[in-house]
């Protein structure tokens, strides 16, 4: 990991998670002058501006232009720079991607694109400007490292990550403010591997994102409730994913629930599904997310209710994952 | 740099035998995009055998000049001219586009030494000039992009964004051509999508636009210096160009964007290349 500062949460909660990344990346700025930003119109929205206030000579507003802005990047990373490339999740992949297939990704390019918005976070804007298919077309392209970190603590760690990482780097934060799970930078994050907040044996919780945090309520919950141990792993890396992780909870647990804020086609609920299927091992298993469909208008915590992605929502699933009966022995041999 | 006689003269030899190589490359291939590596083949060669500035010994030398080659769907021309500097095996021209080649249609800048951009997608290679341009003044470095559009590419949405931006950042380190032989797959671009007028449009998005004969070596040579001595504003150079030059039966036929030949296509096409060539050289002697 870079050194650098250490980011705590005291006295930031005011701070949206998109400008941590405007700082940590100004941060690293200072000391690599192979960094250089580009926006398309969103320098303001995506918090990426600052880093134009403080480096106008490597800043990089393209106009409304996204493919331009990938091609220029992948262009720029060619002759030795390290561009981050900002705006919504949306456009910064969909919108852009051949570009991130042939400029980026084919040609190994060190681009790292930072998608704001992400999920349904401007859940106001409506569809046009949800981001729910990101994961399933990033998971797809070779060389891409995928990381949706779950706050402004770990989106510093991804930042740093992003630039110690060669090659194509995607990083998902959500437009506005993400309740902080980490109290400061230095709890061990580690790329591709996944980072537990509570252990547990009766069922496990994969979230990535902004359902990390109400992962963790609902385990809370469901303890005090209903006794229940739930280990809930914070997915943060969707690719590499960590497999080890998820085939340990597959062993330990026998249960297990994704959530995150993407339809759960070819997001973070298929990744582990994929892992689950191969490892010739049963377990219950639901995946909890956008459910196939355009998302409703609202705010973004009223869409996660309805989505069923919420603490309440996550109780709800846990509860009836638990009831799912299944053959269950600690001999696996019979099954492989 | 004006062009001497024995430059010219260099520079015909130069295209006549990388245009005997690709012809006898898509023989081997089977195939290929033939017409269009033809049409550009005269400019290829005045960048890098005159203008670019590039070191043999070490083709990723940092400093090098650019060249990215948008129409990236004539990599069966372009290979010739990359083996021809040395910094590739030629024995690979025998097995272009079979399988287990490092070398197919389109070149892959991760397996073909000297390739700047792996392009094939159309519409991408402005936008990575642009980047390329650009790094160029983020690191302090003087060195020149060169860019190659095909003309149907020119209706991909995406480079008149890379023409904005150019004109935007104000890249006069930039140099971009348009391979204008007016053909594209299913016919001539001015009945599938207009380009005309062209030279007006990149005009008006703030290029230094020059309008030349393409295949004429002293047109290339004077418009790339009027392009390296133009400042504040990048330059695009349209160059009108014949589809196939050089081979009579494929010049300005849109079906020898891409084709197969055998034997005797090959053998009779050679003499054409030749017979060009000799043309060539009388007009050197006259006109130099």
């Amino acid at each position: 990991m870079a050194g650098g500062l250490v980011y705590t949460a005291v006295g930031s909660d005011a701070m949206a998670t998109a400008e941590y990344y405007g700082q940590a990346l100004c941060e690293l700025a200072k000391e690599h002058p192979d960094i250089v930003a580009l926006t398309a119109d969103l320098g303001g929205s995506t918090k990426i501006g600052v880093f134009g206030k403080e480096f106008p000579d490597r800043f990089f507003n393209v106009g409304i232009a996204e493919q331009n802005m990938v091609g220029i990047a992948a262009g720029m990373a060619k002759a030795g720079l390290v561009p981050f490339i900002s705006t919504m999740s949306v456009f910064a992949t969909m919108r852009v991607a051949d570009q991130l297939h042939a400029d980026v990704c084919y040609q190994n390019a060190n681009v790292k694109i930072i998608g704001t918005h992400a999920g349904t976070s401007f859940g106001q804007a409506g569809s046009t400007h949800h981001a729910i298919v990101d994961f399933g077309l990033l998971r797809t392209l070779p060389n891409m490292k995928l990381v949706c970190p779950a706050d402004g603590m770990e989106t510093v760690n991804a930042v740093r990550a992003a630039y110690e990482t060669p090659g194509p780097f995607y990083i998902r934060i959500n437009r506005g403010f993400d309740r902080l799970l980490y109290e400061n930078t230095e709890y061990g994050f580690q790329l591709g591997k996944a980072h537990m907040l509570n252990d547990g044996t009766d069922l496990t919780i994969i979230a990535c994102g902004s359902c990390v945090y109400q992962a963790l309520q609902a385990a809370k919950a469901l303890e005090v409730n209903d006794g229940l141990k739930i280990r809930v792993l914070n997915m943060h890396t969707l690719k590499p994913i960590d497999r080890e992780a998820v085939e340990k909870a597959i062993v330990d647990t026998r249960r297990i629930i994704t959530v995150e804020d993407h339809n759960i086609i070819n997001g973070l609920g298929s990744a582990v599904a994929d892992i689950i299927a191969e490892s010739g091992k049963g377990c219950a298993f639901k995946r909890l997310g956008v459910q196939d469909q355009f998302a409703p208008i609202g705010l973004h915590e009223d869409i996660m209710s309805v989505l069923g992605i919420d603490a309440n929502g996550i109780m709800a699933a846990v509860r009836e994952v638990m009831h799912k009966d299944f053959e269950e022995d600690d001999a696996w041999d019979d099954e492989v | 740099m004006p062009l001497t006689k024995q430059e010219w003269l260099d520079l015909e030899a130069k295209a006549n035998q990388l245009r005997h190589t690709t012809l006898d490359t898509t023989l081997c291939a089977g195939s290929g995009h033939i017409g269009g590596s033809l049409s550009a083949m005269d400019m290829l060669v005045c960048l890098y055998y005159k203008y670019m500035n590039i070191k043999v010994e070490d083709p990723n030398w940092i400093d090098r000049d650019r060249f990215i080659l948008s129409k990236g769907h004539i990599g069966i021309g372009y290979a010739g001219l990359l083996i021809d500097k040395g910094w590739n095996d030629a024995d690979q021209l025998k097995t272009f586009n079979l399988s287990g080649s490092k070398m197919g249609v389109h070149l892959d800048s991760n397996k073909v030494v000297g390739v700047d951009a792996s392009t094939g997608s159309l519409g991408h290679g402005f936008s990575i000039a642009v980047g390329t341009a650009l790094a160029a003044r983020v690191r302090g470095k003087d060195y020149i992009t060169y860019c190659m559009l095909g003309d149907g590419e020119l209706d991909e949405g995406s480079n008149w964004e890379a023409a904005m931006s150019a004109s935007q950042f104000k890249l006069d380190n930039l140099i971009c051509f348009v391979d204008r032989n007016m053909l594209m797959m299913d016919g001539p671009t001015e009945d599938e999508m207009a380009l005309e007028p062209l030279d007006k449009k990149f005009e008006a998005f703030g290029f230094n636009t020059l309008t030349i004969d393409g295949n004429n070596m002293k047109e290339i040579c004077e418009a790339i210096d009027n392009g390296l001595a133009c400042k504040g504003k990048p330059t695009m150079i349209i160059a009108k160009t014949v589809k196939g030059c050089g081979i009579k039966f494929m010049e300005n036929q849109y079906k020898w964007h891409y084709g197969a030949i055998d034997q005797d296509l090959h053998d009779q096409a050679a003499a054409d290349l030749d017979a060009m060539y000799k043309e060539r050289v009388a007009r050197v002697e006259k006109e130099a």
